[in-house]
């Protein structure tokens, strides 16, 4: 068998080298692609018809057995809580006119600053959460709408009323948003209520108890208070302007004793998040 | 061939899986790094080559959806993850499930830390133990919970290619 012998005996490089060259690889690809997109671009069109449509169905999948799991923990707490909730409707009667009138005042305040038709303003397209960054590290998403569907980078994203965050990169038929709660995010924003500027970072440490960092806020007359919302600023140059993002939940006087810094809760429940809005209007149209 | 088209799939089935079920069963927010046991289990059983192949190909994955543009990091970590693991190959007895239990948590440590200090301490994030204690910790129980189970169904494919690789080299002989 002197042509199995002949096989047997090619070159076989040693795997030291083998990682070296490899890794040299992954150096040379990590700078040719963080400063141009011509090897990018390729992939992500080819990966974005193979992997995406197993993770939408995947997603689907998932996302119902969840919320069944959800509806039967629901249902045993329900069913415990029930007759105290029989006894609090009465008052919850009274409560509700209560809030009826406040949701008048709500609607009112709403005009004043013209925040509603800011919203509905821009034009919208939803898009479905199909994926989500594999490690602990970082909040990133996926989401089901692409460059096909009018999707570029830069567009801001909300859910329901509130940021969620930014698209950061686009393929043919799905695109990564990074949410504000990531740690690599940051957002300039103001409060609402006397337009003093601020920055909101997010913070991996704050992720879990569901809250984001905000500093550089400059507030000699302690005039922001706990409970201030907080909207995207009009001097953002990614973010639209009057988004809005959450409520100061704690205010401290920073080290510096020139600026304050704090926490803020985000409107939107980033733990639940199945259905997103993109925003189709650049703050930045070149 | 047939390894590599085995390989292609588990990979794309880890990967999909990683980022769509396994967000459903997160632990205060921390999921297991599904595709670290594969690439950690090959380097090991196969050696390092393998492992750097399937650390590679994994990274690389993470890197087109997740890198944010940049292509090369994750791929780097896991193919040096994969060497690494390759290291252990002449110490692994397949009936024995301390060892890669072992490795797959060391390597997921080894991994936390590298991306810790490249992703956070070099944006000046410093502390270090909070981290540990929110989000490295966590992620290394849980990744061996799960490495108890799915090791066996590695091994199991593993076996199933070896056994046939030897059949075909035995006709072929």
């Amino acid at each position: 068998m002197p042509r199995v012998r002949v096989k047997r005996q090619r070159v076989v490089l040693p795997s030291k080298y083998v990682l070296l060259i490899l890794s040299v690889v992954c150096v040379l690809l990590m700078i040719v692609t963080y400063t141009t997109d011509f090897i990018s671009a390729p992939l992500s069109y080819v990966s974005g018809y193979t992997i995406v449509p197993f993770q939408n169905g995947i997603m689907e999948v998932g996302s119902y057995l969840s919320t069944r799991a959800d509806d039967l923990k629901q249902l045993r707490e329900v069913m415990e809580h029930n007759e105290q909730l029989q006894n609090e409707v009465d008052q919850l009667k009274i409560e509700n006119s209560n809030l009826i009138a406040d949701k008048y005042e709500l609607n009112e305040l709403r005009e004043l600053y013209q925040l509603d038709q800011k919203y509905s303003g821009y034009e919208k397209v939803g898009a479905r959460v199909i994926g989500k960054d594999p490690g602990n590290w970082f909040s990133v998403f996926l989401i089901d709408k692409g460059e096909e569907d009018g999707i570029c980078t830069d567009m801001n994203v909300m859910a329901g009323s509130g940021l969620v965050g930014i698209v950061t990169e686009v393929g043919p038929n799905w695109a990564t948003v990074r949410s504000i709660i990531d740690d690599s995010s940051n957002v300039s924003a103001q409060v609402l209520s006397n337009s003093k500027h601020l920055v909101v970072t997010g913070d991996l440490l704050l992720m879990e108890k569901g809250q984001i960092r905000f500093s550089q806020l400059v507030d000699d007359d302690s005039e922001v208070v706990e409970g201030d919302q907080l909207v995207t600023s009009d001097i953002s140059d990614k973010y639209l302007p009057g988004i809005n993002i959450g409520y100061i939940s704690s205010v401290e006087k920073d080290a510096n004793n020139l600026t304050k810094s704090g926490t803020v809760t985000p409107v939107v429940d980033f733990a639940r998040m199945d259905v997103v809005l993109v925003i189709k209007e650049l703050k930045n149209k070149e | 061939m047939k390894r590599k088209i085995t390989l292609f799939f588990l990979i794309i089935i880890c990967f999909i899986l990683q980022t769509t079920c396994f967000q459903y069963v997160s632990l205060g927010g921390v999921v297991p790094n599904v595709l670290l046991i594969v690439t950690s289990c090959f380097g090991f059983m196969r050696g390092k080559k393998e492992g750097m192949y399937v650390g590679l190909f994994s990274g690389l994955l993470i890197d087109v959806f997740y890198g944010g543009g940049m292509l090369g990091l994750y791929a780097l970590l896991y193919l040096v993850m994969g060497y690494l693991n390759g290291f252990f190959h002449r110490v692994f007895y397949p009936e024995d499930i301390k060892l890669p239990i072992v490795f797959v948590a060391v390597s997921d440590g080894v991994y936390c830390i590298i991306s810790y200090v490249l992703l956070f301490l070099l944006r000046t994030k410093m502390e270090f133990f909070s981290y540990l204690k929110m989000i490295i910790l966590p992620e290394i129980v849980y990744t061996v919970l799960l490495t108890l189970i799915i090791y066996r169904l590695i091994l199991g494919i593993n076996n199933l290619l070896e056994k046939d690789e030897k059949e075909k080299e035995a006709k072929f002989a």
